[in-house]
């Protein structure tokens, strides 16, 4: 079975954020970046699901030269290949425009089935995914706990979270995209091999051209969506801070979540 | 930023695999390490999963089992594994990095597939053995000797402080197989279970608990000619050619050793209050952090130029030397500092410093004494044959 991870390069969710001078995005220079949390759980189910099916894992990133760092990583986590969507014209796109040109570049790989993260740490859209479907016209499903390819690798058994902890089990017929969640498996660790075998692993580059995609379509300027500023919000009123050693603050806390909070 | 550019001695490959380690420290060492320092020994299976991940075969070529690497990869894994805090544990993890590399340079095919791939694998444990109970800096007046007798040497004396001796599943052994000096000296691996082969209880030491150092004794023990590496009489060069890289290791281990020792220093002297103020307001404290961030720095700093240069094929033999005997100090300054810092809470187990300043200890004296180290930097600024 061959599957494509769509992998996105986030600034780590530990990492300190500066706003950038124009407003729109942060301040990179500096900013440690990691692979997208939840995609890394795509990227191990991908690879699990690949030993057991003597298949193989494409991952694919849009993004600029940085990406190539998490490419890297996927790679020497056993992704046999990867494509990056470099080019200039891919950047800075809304998820209609970024899902567009991850599905043309995924429609080239003769896919069984896309796994994605179901959500990313930096913007959080969680619509890419169904972008992807959409033009794929495949079938898709979303926040993903269980997964499991049926007899003969034409469908799949998928459990989602739904609200209120019920757990909503249903089967999809394959190719489909699937997006997970953070935790749905253990991710392994980049063998030390594994990362020298990296290094001699295949990243293409394809034009939009090379996808059969103008310009207008990807991108900035296949956006619908035009952000207009980034911000940190004021800090808000209310913070109250906790005094007293660790078993005196847990009791006020507990008492508070129950009183006021009421979410206990 | 300028377009200058300098030399960045890692890359992203380099960082790829101090993750790994990391997490590997992260998960699978630090829930245990306090257990396995108080016990003195770490589990075998630890050799089994380093193994799995690739980290012991750091630095070996992929033919004899290894991962291959740079000299970098090398020292940005023993910098993740020193995380751990424990020094012990990084010495015996890491015994084979002294007992295998003259085997992977000067044995055959034939002993690199007995000797050198099940270690790499995590299957074997290797160790090496040059100190003798008397002759330890002085190693061309080893007297552990080897008799020729057919196809086999016999072998009597004994080895003392031998890292990873008592578990240890093959020895690299210096021994006396020629005249007295430098040029009677060979190496032969000795296998555990060999008759005539014994080792001692695990010595009690200062630091380095997690790791097993151990006696060795030969009492008429037959190792088959075919376990030597390189020529008869030879010995002595590769042993040097050895400590370069084990040097170089142990300078590694003292920088990372004297900067998580910094690193504990600095958080508690900024949560730590007496007087009612952080002890980090007190200038003789801002100024002592100061001090040791510096000199963490520079020792890094020249050990990455060195490690640079090896990596070229320049020879470093002095600078090595240099390196390790700076380093050593730096860490000893530095791990003193922050015990002292620490007040009290530094002088209890339950607080890392105090660890690392018995860990400390050791790196002015294995591998080469420093007094060894600066004999070497003299020799060489004083041009005098190297003998
Ligand atoms: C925990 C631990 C692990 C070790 N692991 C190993 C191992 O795995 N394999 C192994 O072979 N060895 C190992 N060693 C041994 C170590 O390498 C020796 O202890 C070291 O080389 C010093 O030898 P020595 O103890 O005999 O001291 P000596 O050589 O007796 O030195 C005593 C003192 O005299 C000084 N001195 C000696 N000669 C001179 C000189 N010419 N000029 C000035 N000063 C001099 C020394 O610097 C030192 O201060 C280990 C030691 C320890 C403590």
């Amino acid at each position: 079975m061959r599957i494509a991870v769509c992998i996105k390069q986030v600034p780590d969710t530990e990492a300190r954020l500066r706003v950038r001078k124009d407003g729109l995005w942060v301040e990179e220079e500096d900013l440690p970046f990691v692979i997208n949390e939840s995609d890394n759980y795509a990227l191990e189910e991908a690879l699990t699901i690949a030993e057991k099916t003597a298949g193989e894992v494409v991952v694919v990133s849009l993004g600029p030269e940085r990406v190539k760092d998490a490419l890297r990583k996927a790679l020497a986590l056993g992704a046999s290949r990867a494509v990056h969507l470099a080019e200039e014209a891919f950047q800075g796109g809304d998820a209609l425009a970024t899902g567009r040109a991850l599905a043309a570049a995924i429609a080239g790989q003769e896919v069984d089935l896309v796994l994605t993260g179901s959500q990313s740490d930096d913007v959080g859209y969680g619509a890419t995914g169904s972008v992807i479907a959409g033009h794929l016209g495949w079938p898709h499903a979303w926040l993903v706990m269980g997964l499991e390819i049926e007899e003969g690798g034409t469908s799949a058994r998928v459990t989602r979270e739904m609200e209120s902890g019920m757990n909503e089990i249903f089967r999809l017929q394959l190719p489909a995209v699937i997006e997970v969640q953070a935790g749905i498996n253990h991710p392994r660790y980049a063998s030390l091999k594994g990362i020298m075998a990296a290094k001699r692993k295949p990243i293409e580059r394809p034009s939009p051209a090379d996808l059969g995609l103008e310009a207008s379509q990807i991108g900035a300027a296949g956006s619908r969506l035009e952000v207009l500023e980034v911000a940190f919000p004021d800090s808000g009123e209310g913070a109250e801070m906790l005094e007293g050693d660790a078993a005196t603050m847990a009791r006020t806390l507990v008492e508070k979540l129950q009183r006021e909070a009421r979410v206990l | 930023m300028s377009g200058e550019t300098y030399q960045r001695y890692f890359g992203s490959q380099h960082r790829l695999v101090r993750e790994t380690v990391r997490s590997f420290v992260r998960d699978e060492i630090l829930p245990h390490v306090d257990a396995w320092e108080e016990a003195g020994s770490f589990p075998r299976r630890l050799y089994r999963r380093a193994a799995e991940l690739g980290i012991l075969g750091v630095g070996y070529p992929e033919t004899c089992g290894g991962v291959g690497g740079d000299v970098f990869t090398g020292i940005a894994v023993a910098e993740e594994l020193t995380g751990s805090g424990s020094g012990g544990l990084v010495a015996g993890l890491g015994s084979h990095h002294i007992a295998l590399p003259p085997i992977v340079r000067h044995g055959s095919d034939e002993q690199k597939r007995r000797f050198v791939a099940p270690v790499l694998a995590g299957e074997r444990i290797a160790a090496l053995a040059v100190t003798e109970p008397d002759a330890g800096s002085d190693v061309a007046g080893l007297r552990t000797t080897a008799v020729r007798d057919g196809e086999a040497y016999v072998v009597n004396g004994s080895k003392s402080f031998i890292t990873s001796g008592c578990r240890a599943d093959q020895v690299t052994v210096a021994v006396r197989t020629g005249g007295p000096g430098a040029a009677g000296i060979s190496l032969l691996v000795v296998e555990a279970g060999t008759p005539g082969y014994s080792t001692s209880p695990p010595m009690k030491k200062m630091g380095w608990w997690a790791s097993d150092t151990a006696q060795l004794f030969f009492d008429d023990c037959r190792v088959p000619v075919a376990n030597r590496i390189g020529p008869e009489n030879a010995g002595f060069k590769l042993l040097m050619e050895n400590f370069q890289s084990e040097r170089l290791q142990m300078v590694v281990i003292a920088n990372a050793t004297a900067r998580l020792a910094l690193d504990e220093a600095l958080r508690y002297a900024a949560e730590r209050r007496a007087f009612g103020r952080p002890l980090a307001d007190f200038q003789v404290i801002r100024h002592r952090l100061a001090d040791m961030a510096t000199e963490v720095t520079i020792s890094r700093e020249f050990a990455y130029r060195v490690a640079a240069k090896i990596q070229a094929g320049v020879d470093q033999v002095m600078e090595v030397s240099m390196a390790k005997s700076f380093a050593a100090a730096v860490c000893e300054r530095v791990t003193h500092a922050a015990v002292q810092i620490f007040g009290g809470y530094g002088y209890v187990r339950e607080y890392p410093v105090e660890r690392l300043f018995r860990d400390g200890r050791i790196l002015s004296i294995g591998g080469g004494t420093s007094e060894i180290m600066k004999e070497i930097i003299a020799k060489r600024l004083l041009a005098e044959d190297e003998k």
